[in-house]
């Protein structure tokens, strides 16, 4: 098993290494213009000098090395310094990789936003999965009952009705009309007392409803099937004879195994709690990663796209892995060597 | 007697809390930027945002207040030639600095700071955006620790540049002064945190995100700024941020509501808040291309040679003066701006002594005088097909513009007046990272023109006309030779126009050069170089009760948010 | 042996009693017949709806904007005063299109790597590889930066609808075929090893014949499941990038684009937005129903269950 470990991540070593000479590439060859959104007052003179204090127009194999000397050597060094408060390489340390929209260390920006992504986010994602795996469950056993058509009914609706449209009208009824939430999703608020735990709560309710209304949705048609395939195994029928109570052969049984694909799955699912929120956190105004890369994205941030879009490469061949350990761990049946 | 009287009116004062509002006793104040601020230092950012946002913390000598006045900041006085702060010749300009003020950590503020503000922008290697500021500057010297003197290399009728506006604000030598050259971009703490002399200091940043502001407890007025908070919140589009003050009263001021006249009628009706508009010199307008944008000309599209590259039927002052003739100017303000723009037939609309009159009947749209115009100059539709030609050249025009809702409008709504005046135009739209931007290897870009006609909006800066009228003269023309770097996009090349500038620019009298900016801006309208569409506002809203705003578009909107209180 | 010459010919009979066994276990899936009924009436109304509602999307009647749905503006009209159901007829054919052309292409490069790597050990640790590459791109952030960056460059080449119909297409497609690769793959390993495979190659059958006559056919229920499945993600997807402002122009309706475009007049003409979010919810929703029906269908446990 461990070895089995270590070699899936030598593997994605040089994965990754690809990965991020592609989005480097697809990046550098396009024709987006970092001054470009530079007010039309400014002389091109100017324009020009603000492009080489960039480093705009190095060659492209340059630029990719600087870059990954940078992310690879440089950021991993500086983000222990900053952990640590020792200085490994002297009072001025090492060039970080800048943003260019705002000059300042990439991963400042995302540490700055991980807090608000991870809360609003992932939260939905927990909430998705507490709903998601009852439901399941529920809809399996009582296969075609009215609880499993309605419950069928709600996750297709859930997954197919996108999160723009029901977050928008979300607004406009809760907020707008009613006036019940707000809009716009305050990142300094600290929760320190009641008042303002309530306040967390109200910012919170729509977009995480949203996201987990249909993390939820697509969870529960995995549960629902996983379920649906272990009730009709020999084990079960053979611990019914054994005259088990119901309760014990569903839920200890049953349920048990049937979260084995599931729990990989929750767990595939993990780095797209990073990527698959831009929409959602664009709609209800949360200042999260989402939003970062978007911004980027638009004022062609070349620095802050590629590294951001890198570190969700990362992520996705990280829990990739994670996932197939935690498929050997749970599952006896399943050895790797 | 003077000192009793004094302290009955401070008690009176604090009891009833009227007029002599202490520091700090206003609270929060929350502005929405929905372009998040992404920097505090202007020099390294041109975004209006980031301008705005730093303006509250750092200061220029003098700001320009909402009518276009210069008022002294951080200088005693305005220096001009009367005072003898401007010299006789032109060739200099003497800032007396106030010397009651000190920076947010304590220390002195003297000339010494303004001498290395202009060092630290004057660095090619900084990429300084302001850079332009500091255009003909030979030197900025410290006569003594509240006297500056700058010295430039040619006669400067309007010397108010360097240090005016909040385009251009005074940094703290001992704060940037590692930062200097290419280290400017690596100096994240103190482009975050800049210290200022301003009202007040950043507590916290979050880049595109959120800045929070406190009091600055060294303000040079004891009982200002009114606010103890400044927030200036990031994020979400303008509609929404609109929302934010007009109907959810969640923030205090949203910045650059540009939004569709329906909406801003319903946003109005919920009565919390109102639009505050302010008119600088933005005006939307379609250019003319002079020169042959045929793609079948290869490298030499859109290239002037000397004349020698005229437009096939742009070049004809008719179909010029008819395509104007066609545009309903008032009703291409009720449906892309509303109250948020207005109409103009100049392309320098303000300020007022420099804007004419003598082009205002391009505000009656004329379709059948149009009509009759082309027809009399040989323009006919002789096959029919609703396209008037004239020896085998058809009136199609390109006619492009950036990706925008209301440009997309425009277009949509100028063409149909077009084709009933019998021109055919075709549509495009770019990206507007891409068609504003200078990059010389695509095709796109404003500066290239690679069309026949198009739109966008431009103004000058600051507020001398003078650079903004010199972008149409010869020696501008955008080319391949200067990597399509000139300003002059029109490729309009014009003797007359060439030699007023040249006047300009050795006149020194603001009321003569008023009137030859005047002729500058009537020959460019007269010859239909452009057509000028709307005249653009600058729109922000408030809540009803923030009080003390004076919005301007000539400097930062908050160059006086130490003055702004909240009405109880 | 001679159960062996007789196999081929039974398989044509066995693959037709099986698709109509399919067909009768897909019938009975009460949501799968729904959902199909109603996919085909999007289907017919988006592709023929024009010819008979001839007004143009694109002609603005400034007199009439911002209308509420009327008699004489089914589903009302929009700030410049074009009419929204000419938009969102006319959107639902790029939307559609969109969803089907970008599913054919995934589905193919899928199959096609499937196929050969299942089929072919010596290329299947190299393409393994690439799919687990692809898998491992970002997807969402990819599709956004290349548009972003890209688009204007496809435009100046292909014009612009056609340009940004063929990026968003190809981006969508060519992110997206990893699943069914897999599948196929998989499929294709456990076919290989069946005995009428097995039969057919001992028989001096080519490859290639018994690539396209035995596996093919086989591997055929997950593609289609994986069709439904795909085509779903690119109406979303479409629709999410245009929601972006990053996908088809301003001047190009689509489903998402006036959803778009609507969402600020949201308490004007709140039916702006209602209606192409309503569109897009049913054709997702009757697509995903339907690749449920099929799902069930082609699944021996339930099938000997219902």
């Amino acid at each position: 098993m461990f070895q089995y470990l270590i070699r899936r991540v030598l593997i994605a070593i040089p994965t990754l290494v690809v990965i991020s000479f592609i989005i480097f590439a697809v990046l550098d060859l396009a024709p987006g213009d970092p001054t470009g959104n530079l007010p039309l007052t400014i002389p091109p003179e100017v324009r020009e000098l603000v492009r080489k204090s960039l480093g705009v127009d190095d060659p492209f194999v340059i630029k990719y090395l600087k870059w990954a000397r940078q992310f690879f050597i440089y950021e991993p060094i500086s983000i222990i310094e900053d952990a640590t408060q020792i200085k490994l390489t002297g009072e001025a340390g090492f060039p970080r990789i800048l943003s260019w929209q705002t000059r300042s260390p990439v991963s400042d920006l995302l540490w700055q936003r991980l807090p608000q992504t991870l809360w609003v986010v992932g939260l939905s994602y927990v909430f998705g999965i507490l709903i998601a795996i009852p439901v399941g469950v529920v809809s399996a056993y009582r296969q075609y009952s009215i609880f499993d058509q309605i419950g069928t009914f709600i996750s297709m609706l859930g997954f197919s009705v996108p999160t723009f449209f029901t977050g928008l009208l979300a607004i406009l009824l809760f907020s707008v009309q009613l006036k019940w939430l707000p809009s716009i999703y305050d990142t300094t608020l600290v929760v320190k007392d009641w008042p303002s735990f309530v306040l967390q709560v109200k910012q919170m309710i729509m977009p995480v409803t949203v996201l987990a209304f249909f993390n939820a949705a697509q969870l529960s048609r995995f549960m629902r099937s996983s379920m649906l395939d272990n009730l009709s195994q020999d084990y079960v029928r053979t611990a019914r004879s054994k005259g088990l109570v119901e309760r014990i052969v569903v839920l200890g049984h049953v349920l048990r195994n049937s979260l084995i694909p599931v729990v990989t799955i929750i767990a595939l699912g993990i780095p797209s709690i990073f990527t698959g929120a831009i929409i959602t956190e664009q709609i209800f105004r949360v200042n999260g990663i989402g939003d970062l890369l978007i911004r980027g994205i638009y004022n062609s941030d070349i620095p802050l796209v590629q590294t951001i879009t890198f570190i969700f490469a990362i992520l996705i061949v990280l829990f990739n892995i994670v996932a197939d350990a935690a498929y050997g761990f749970l599952d006896p049946r399943i050895r790797y060597n | 007697m003077k000192i009793k009287l004094l302290l009955a009116a401070f008690v009176l004062g604090t009891l009833f809390n009227f007029g002599f509002a202490q520091r700090g006793s206003d609270g929060t104040v929350t502005l929405l930027y929905w372009q998040a601020v992404s920097i505090l230092n202007p020099y390294l950012s041109g975004g209006t945002k980031d301008i705005y946002g730093s303006s509250v913390v750092i200061e220029p000598l003098a700001n320009y207040d909402e009518n276009g006045v210069l008022t002294p900041k951080l200088a005693a006085e305005i220096p001009t030639l009367e005072n003898g702060g401007v010299s006789e010749d032109l060739m200099s300009i003497t800032w007396k600095l106030r010397d009651d003020i000190v920076w947010s950590d304590g220390t002195p503020f003297t000339s010494a700071d303004v001498v290395f503000t202009g060092q630290y922008c004057m660095n090619d290697e900084a990429g300084c955006v302001g850079r332009n500021f500091f255009d003909d500057i030979s030197s900025i010297e410290a006569l003594d620790d509240h006297t500056v003197k700058i010295s430039f290399s040619v006669p400067k009728p309007f010397p108010y540049a360097a240090f005016v506006s909040a385009q251009s604000p005074v940094l703290q030598k001992a704060q940037f002064e590692n930062c200097l050259g290419l280290a400017a971009q690596e100096c994240t703490e103190q482009n975050f945190g800049p210290i200022g002399t301003g009202p007040f200091v950043v507590a916290d940043f979050r880049a595109n995100d959120v800045v929070t502001y406190e009091a600055n407890p060294n303000y040079r007025e004891a009982d200002k700024p009114a606010f103890q908070t400044v927030i200036i919140k990031g994020g979400g589009d303008a509609v929404s941020a609109a929302r934010a003050v007009f109907q959810t009263g969640e923030a205090d001021w949203a910045w650059n509501l540009q939004i569709s006249p329906e909406i801003q009628a319903e946003l109005e009706s919920a009565g919390l808040g109102q639009f505050e508009v302010s008119y600088g010199t933005s005006v939307e307008r379609i250019l003319v291309n002079f020169t042959n944008p045929d793609p079948a000309l290869g490298d030499d599209r859109s290239e002037y040679m000397d004349g020698n590259n005229p437009h096939p039927f742009l070049s004809d002052i008719n179909v010029r003066k008819a395509l104007s003739m066609a545009i309903d100017r008032e009703a291409l303000v009720e449906i892309g701006y509303g109250q948020l723009g207005t109409t103009t037939c100049n392309v320098l609309p303000a300020p007022p002594i420099y804007s004419s009159t003598a082009n205002d009947d391009c505000l009656v749209q004329d379709i059948e005088g149009a009509k009759s115009l082309l027809e009399e100059s040989g323009w006919v539709d002789s096959n029919g097909d609703g396209i008037r030609e004239k020896d085998g050249m058809e009136l199609r025009v390109l006619y492009q513009t950036s990706t925008n809702a209301v440009r997309q409008d425009f277009q949509a709504i100028i063409k149909e007046w077009w084709r009933e005046i019998g021109v055919e135009a075709e549509l495009r739209n770019i990206d507007a990272g891409t068609f504003f931007g200078n990059d010389p290897g695509s095709p796109d870009t404003y500066g290239k023109f690679y069309a026949d006609l198009e739109m966008y909006t431009s103004s000058m800066s600051g507020l001398d006309p003078e650079p903004y009228m010199n972008n149409w003269t010869c020696a501008e023309i955008s080319a391949r030779a200067n990597q399509w770097l000139g300003s002059n996009n029109n490729r309009y090349c014009n003797a007359d126009y060439d030699a007023l500038a040249d006047q300009l620019a050795q006149t020194a009298v603001l009321e003569d050069r008023a009137a030859i900016i005047q002729q500058m801006n009537d020959i460019l309208m007269q010859d239909y170089v452009m057509l000028p569409l709307v005249y653009r506002g600058d729109a922000s809203a408030r809540l009803n009760n923030l009080m003390g705003t004076r919005k301007g578009s000539w400097d930062s909107e908050l160059w006086n948010i130490a003055d702004w209180y909240r009405e109880e | 042996m001679s159960v062996v010459i007789a196999k081929p010919k039974k398989t044509s009979t066995d693959y037709r009693s099986q698709w109509l066994d399919t067909w009768k276990q897909f019938v009975k899936h009460k949501g799968a017949v729904v959902g199909m009924v109603m996919f085909f009436l999007i289907i017919l109304l988006v592709v023929f709806g024009p010819m008979f509602y001839t007004i143009s999307p694109a002609e603005t009647n400034l007199r009439a904007r911002n209308q509420l749905p009327s008699l004489e503006y089914p589903f009302g009209t929009d700030n410049l005063g074009r009419d929204l159901l000419a938009a969102n007829l006319h959107g639902g054919r790029i939307s559609l299109a969109v969803g089907v052309v970008a599913m054919l292409i995934s589905l193919l490069v899928g199959t096609v790597v499937g196929l050969v790597s299942g089929f072919n050990s010596r290329l299947d640790g190299i393409l393994m590889r690439i799919t687990d590459l692809f898998f491992a791109l970002p997807r969402l952030p990819l599709l956004l930066v290349i548009i972003m960056l890209y688009r204007d460059k496809l435009r100046a080449v292909f014009g612009p609808e056609a340009g940004i119909f063929l990026l968003i297409v190809l981006i969508i497609g060519l992110t997206s075929w990893m699943q069914t690769a897999r599948v196929v793959r998989g499929d294709v390993l456990a076919i290989k090893e069946r005995e009428f495979v097995t039969a057919a190659s001992a028989l001096g059958s080519q490859n290639n014949r018994i690539l396209w006559l035995h596996i093919l056919p086989n591997v055929l229920s997950p593609i289609l499941v994986s069709a439904t499945l795909g085509m779903a993600t690119a109406i979303i997807t479409e629709s999410a990038l245009s929601f972006l402002g990053l996908g088809f122009p301003s001047d190009v309706p689509t489903w998402g684009r006036i959803l778009f475009e609507g969402k600020d007049y949201l308490t004007i003409t709140p039916m702006r937005v209602v209606w192409p979010g309503l569109f897009i919810s049913l054709v997702v929703l009757s697509v995903n129903f339907m690749g449920d029906g099929l799902r069930d269908a082609l699944d021996p446990r339930l099938r000997s269950k219902g």
